[in-house]
């Protein structure tokens, strides 16, 4: 029953974008059609992926023609709790485009944009079901095509083709290392389908394949330094498109990581360092490049780095607690990071979608540009509220709760007897410092998009975003305070998951709920919304007929927008502390003489790892290549023969030398 | 639990606002006055409570919710600490994540409603503020640490509980530099000298107050009043690490806390009186070297 309905659901998803491919560019059958299909498969897919979390494994195996190839699926825990991320934002995203990326407005690119994201989200229920490395890298390849032609969707700007390459370049280089990493694992077991949880001792194979691994899910996750292709993408994409690519494909890394961690008997203990490590790494300076940002949707690209980073640090607390046999740091950490990989692709997507409303609004993606919003976007301003207190991991919504999880399981490891296990306690502050980053970051773009008074005309003219945008961001965020307010909901489900990881301990679920009580979180959320609903009122009874005045301005009495604090001048101060990581780069600003003239100041953050690293590099590259092609390629016959004659040499001589 | 709730809650709505009045008489004994009577912010409340609003013209809901979320934060967080030997009400394990972040909820909303003001002064604060929150959230949690690790225990209650006097033998170097590093952290978190000084004259070089600037009547009452209590709640850990014995009776516990409270707010007017205000960028420097201290304090009890 529960495949039939995946594979119904799965069905559903990627065909859902072809029949609108047979309507007409002008009218709008295909994208309420697409919308049907995807929310109806969505739906199938909720269902089964809800009705596989008690049962044991459900697999569906059928013969495939490839050599070496067999269709496997399974739908364990693990890969039920990776599913109803892709089903949520699929679903949410394709209602959101009816009114964001409309076939009426976007005649030309609608209907591609439609077929692929269908693709995307099909393939990627494809990738956490297969349970056979050429299925998965089948499902892997079709996923990171679609995703490139969707970040192409606005192929005529420059600026979304160089992402589009960049992602590409980053993308198979990926799956370059995962190709050699399933033909190890092939080598290792015998066959391409994967060993059941636990099961695997390759003592001389697990280094390459782990580190492969790394490099492969970490270039698709994003860990730093491999995020190079995710700004660029992020900011390109329409941003439906945004939030499932950062809310959902992102993770498609983290679960190659857990799964392939799973098949593991023994882990050294270096890999869940390493991990550790990276997450840190990640968090922090992912944060710092985010505070730097002018861009709205580049910030909340940068955000992503900084979130996988956490998900890396309770992953990293997991793979401990796995190698020094210590089931409570294991449970906490990987219940903690998965529960960040729900979490973030809810209030992520929220937070792209409600970017997206105020590009739709205002035809700009620059902060500083933006201001005072929340007069004329309403309801808008407090969804993305919402996104932002959940993503800053504040308590009472959902953000918190992961985070809270990875926080004990990094304390539980002080009651370890090893030292190598309690210098874990470490990463406690770092993860404190990243959150704390996190909430400057948003209270400045908060602040500066929707606070305060319009910076620029565009914004004057603005629009509340139609019912069609509003209702999946309420439905995002209505499940941010769901798990915000009932997280014992989740227990089970995270629980069964941490087992299947582990290899089947039945324990886990009561050591969870001993570990870290969910009833307390629920109980000071709801005083908390009580507190804060009531104070409201109080003020807004009290403050009602009260007198109206200008800001202050500390006497001075016209005030005008542009005097605002802006989001760079926020920035600024943070920016200070990281400087020797950022490099900014600031031009103008100086002022001259007693009566100056006109200055302008610019501020401006290239990504360390592509702009300062990569691409110098690369265009070296290409100089070194372009000099040899000059010496080499001569343009006379004899040069050729003479390359002929030098190359036979070469040859005979090895052959004499290996053969005989 | 609802007796002990009530006690907690009783001890904080009441005494909080006596912490900035003891400081005030203190600063006055300092500089040769007579100052303010001790119960004057009682004065100030009463009197903010029954005025009318003024609101700025830019300003929205989110303007109002900062002073509801700066007062609701810190009654919640003191149901998790014990009040000296009072133990918390509702202690949980992990409650002192929930502690840590709470603040940052009411630093998110404050901030938020400084700029939705527009104004350029009560936008300085906000970066302020959550820069130097920024510098001084891992110092909290490097002190939790150290503490964590002394008692075996996950929650504040437990942390912070009967067996702290034993702890001080165990671990006594450790403690003391966590109980540096928290005063200096109640000393940023709460806006006094050295970091911040609540009664300076120009805008440009405030922190905290100028973020509250446009706050008026009954909102600006709820600011002070939060402001009191979150100095009273996070004043209760230190007093507790530093006072950790039990007398077994609730009236002379109850005493022997508030004369912890009283002595706290004596030394923080004795520090006011006797330091100058820091510049603006010696703060962070500051603030990294208490981090510091505090990571030497947990090197010497993970060992």
């Amino acid at each position: 029953m529960v495949i039939e309905l995946f594979c119904a659901a799965t069905v559903l998803l990627l065909l859902s974008g072809v029949p609108g491919l047979m309507t007409s560019r002008s009218c709008c059958t295909g994208e309420r059609v697409s919308a049907v299909m995807v929310v109806a498969g969505s739906l199938l897919g909720v269902g089964a992926a809800l009705a596989s979390f008690g049962a044991s494994p459900v697999i569906f195996t059928a013969p495939w023609s490839v050599p070496g190839g067999g269709v496997l699926l399974r739908i364990d825990p693990l890969a039920a709790l990776f599913l109803l991320p892709v089903y949520l934002v699929g679903a949410f995203g394709t209602i959101y485009a009816l009114g964001y990326w409309s076939q009426r407005e976007q005649p030309a690119t609608g209907g591609r944009m439609r077929l692929f994201y269908g693709l995307l989200v099909g393939a990627m229920t494809l990738v956490v079901t297969a349970a056979h490395g050429l299925l998965f890298l089948v499902a892997w390849e079709v996923m990171a095509l679609s995703g490139f032609f969707l970040i192409t969707t606005e192929e005529m700007k420059e600026e979304v083709r160089r992402a589009g390459y960049i992602y590409l370049a980053a993308t198979h280089t990926g799956t370059l290392a995962l190709f050699a990493l399933f033909t190890l694992l092939g080598e290792g077991t015998g066959s391409f389908a994967f060993p059941a949880a636990g099961a695997l001792a390759l003592p001389h194979l697990a280094t390459p394949i782990f580190l492969l691994a790394l490099f492969g899910f970490g270039l698709k996750a994003g860990i730093m330094p491999l995020h190079i292709w995710l700004p660029g993408a992020h900011a390109a994409a329409p941003s439906h498109v945004s939030a499932l690519l950062s809310g959902v494909m992102l993770k498609m890394g983290i679960y190659g990581i857990v799964r392939l961690t799973s098949f593991f008997a023994d882990i050294p203990p270096w890999w869940g360092v390493t991990l550790l490590l990276l997450g840190i790494i990640s968090g922090v300076i992912g944060v710092a490049f985010a505070i730097a940002q002018h861009d709205l949707k580049r910030l909340l690209a940068y955000h992503s780095v900084e979130n996988i980073g956490i998900i890396a640090i309770g992953l990293g607390v997991a793979l401990l607690g796995r190698s020094y046999g210590l089931p409570l740091l294991t449970a906490l950490g990987l219940a903690g990071a998965l529960l960040h990989v729900i979490n973030h692709s809810l209030f992520k997507s929220l937070l792209f979608l409600g970017a997206g409303a105020v590009v739709h609004a205002t035809g700009t993606r620059e902060i500083d540009h933006l201001g005072g919003l929340l007069g004329s976007m309403p309801r808008t301003a407090l969804l993305f509220l919402g996104g932002a207190v959940a993503i800053s991991g504040l308590p009472p919504l959902n953000g918190f709760v992961s985070e809270w999880l990875i926080y004990l399981g990094i304390f539980n490891s002080l009651e370890s007897g090893t030292l190598a296990v309690r210098l874990t306690a470490l990463a406690a502050p770092a993860l404190a410092l990243i959150g704390a980053l996190a909430l400057a970051c948003f209270v400045k773009v908060f602040g500066a998009v929707f606070l305060g008074t319009p910076r620029s005309a565009a914004v004057s003219g603005a629009h509340e975003a139609p019912l069609s945008m509003l209702l999946p961001m309420g439905g995002l965020l209505g499940a941010c305070v769901f798990i915000g307010l009932w997280p014992a909901a989740l227990y089970p489900a995270l629980s069964g998951a941490v087992a299947c990881w582990s290899g089947g301990a039945d324990s886990v679920g009561p050591l969870l709920a001993d570990s870290a009580p969910p009833g307390a979180l629920s109980a000071t959320g709801v005083i908390l919304f009580g507190l804060l609903l009531g104070g409201i009122f109080f003020l807004k009874r009290r403050g009602r007929g009260a007198a109206g005045a200008a800001t202050w301005g500390c006497g001075y009495a016209r005030p005008v927008p542009r005097a605002q604090y802006t989001a760079s001048s926020l920035a600024e101060m943070l920016l200070s502390l990281f400087r020797w990581g950022l490099l900014p780069r600031e031009e103008g600003g100086k002022v001259q003489g007693v009566f100056p003239r006109k200055a302008s100041f610019a501020t401006h953050t290239p990504d360390a790892v592509l702009d300062r690293l990569l691409l110098p590099l690369c265009r070296g590259a290409a100089r070194g290549c372009t000099w040899s092609r000059a010496v080499v390629q001569r343009g006379s016959t004899c040069f050729y023969l003479l390359y002929v004659a030098l190359t036979l040499g070469v040859l005979l001589t090895l052959s004499t030398l290996l053969g005989g | 639990m609802i007796g002990r709730s009530l006690l907690h809650l009783l001890l904080l709505l009441l005494l909080s606002p006596l912490l900035p009045g003891v400081i005030g008489k203190t600063k006055a004994f300092f500089g040769g006055r007579v100052g303010p009577p001790v119960l004057q912010p009682y004065y100030d409340l009463w009197k903010l409570f029954r005025k009318g609003f003024v609101f700025s013209d830019t300003t929205t809901w989110v303007f109002r919710a900062g002073p509801v979320v700066g007062l609701a934060v810190p009654v919640l967080a003191a149901l998790l600490i014990p009040f000296g030997a009072l133990a918390a009400p509702a202690p949980f394990t992990g409650d002192l994540i929930l502690f840590i972040y709470l603040f940052g909820l009411a630093r998110f909303f404050t901030a938020a409603a400084a700029l939705d003001t527009g104004s350029s002064f009560e936008g300085m604060g906000a970066a302020r503020e959550v820069t130097f929150s920024c510098l001084a959230e891992p110092t909290i949690l490097l002190s939790f640490i150290v503490l964590a690790r002394l008692s075996g225990e996950l929650s504040l209650q437990g942390m912070l509980g009967p067996s702290l006097a034993q702890q001080w033998g165990r671990g006594g170097a450790s403690l003391g530099l966590v109980l540096v590093c928290l005063f200096v952290v109640l000393l940023a978190e709460n806006s006094r000298i050295p970091f911040d000084d609540p009664n300076t004259h120009l805008e440009l070089t405030m922190v905290h107050e100028v973020m509250v600037l446009d706050h008026s009547g009954p909102a600006l009452g709820m600011i002070l009043y939060g402001a009191a209590m979150k100095m009273f709640v996070l004043g209760a850990v230190l007093v507790r690490l530093a006072l950790p014995w039990e007398t077994g009776f609730l009236l002379t516990d109850a005493l022997l806390f508030v004369a912890g409270m009283l002595l706290l707010a004596v030394v923080i007017g004795v520090v006011e009186s006797t330091m100058a205000r820091l510049r603006l960028v010696r703060i962070p420097q500051v603030l990294i070297g208490t981090t510091m201290m505090a990571a030497f304090a947990v090197v010497l009890v993970l060992k």
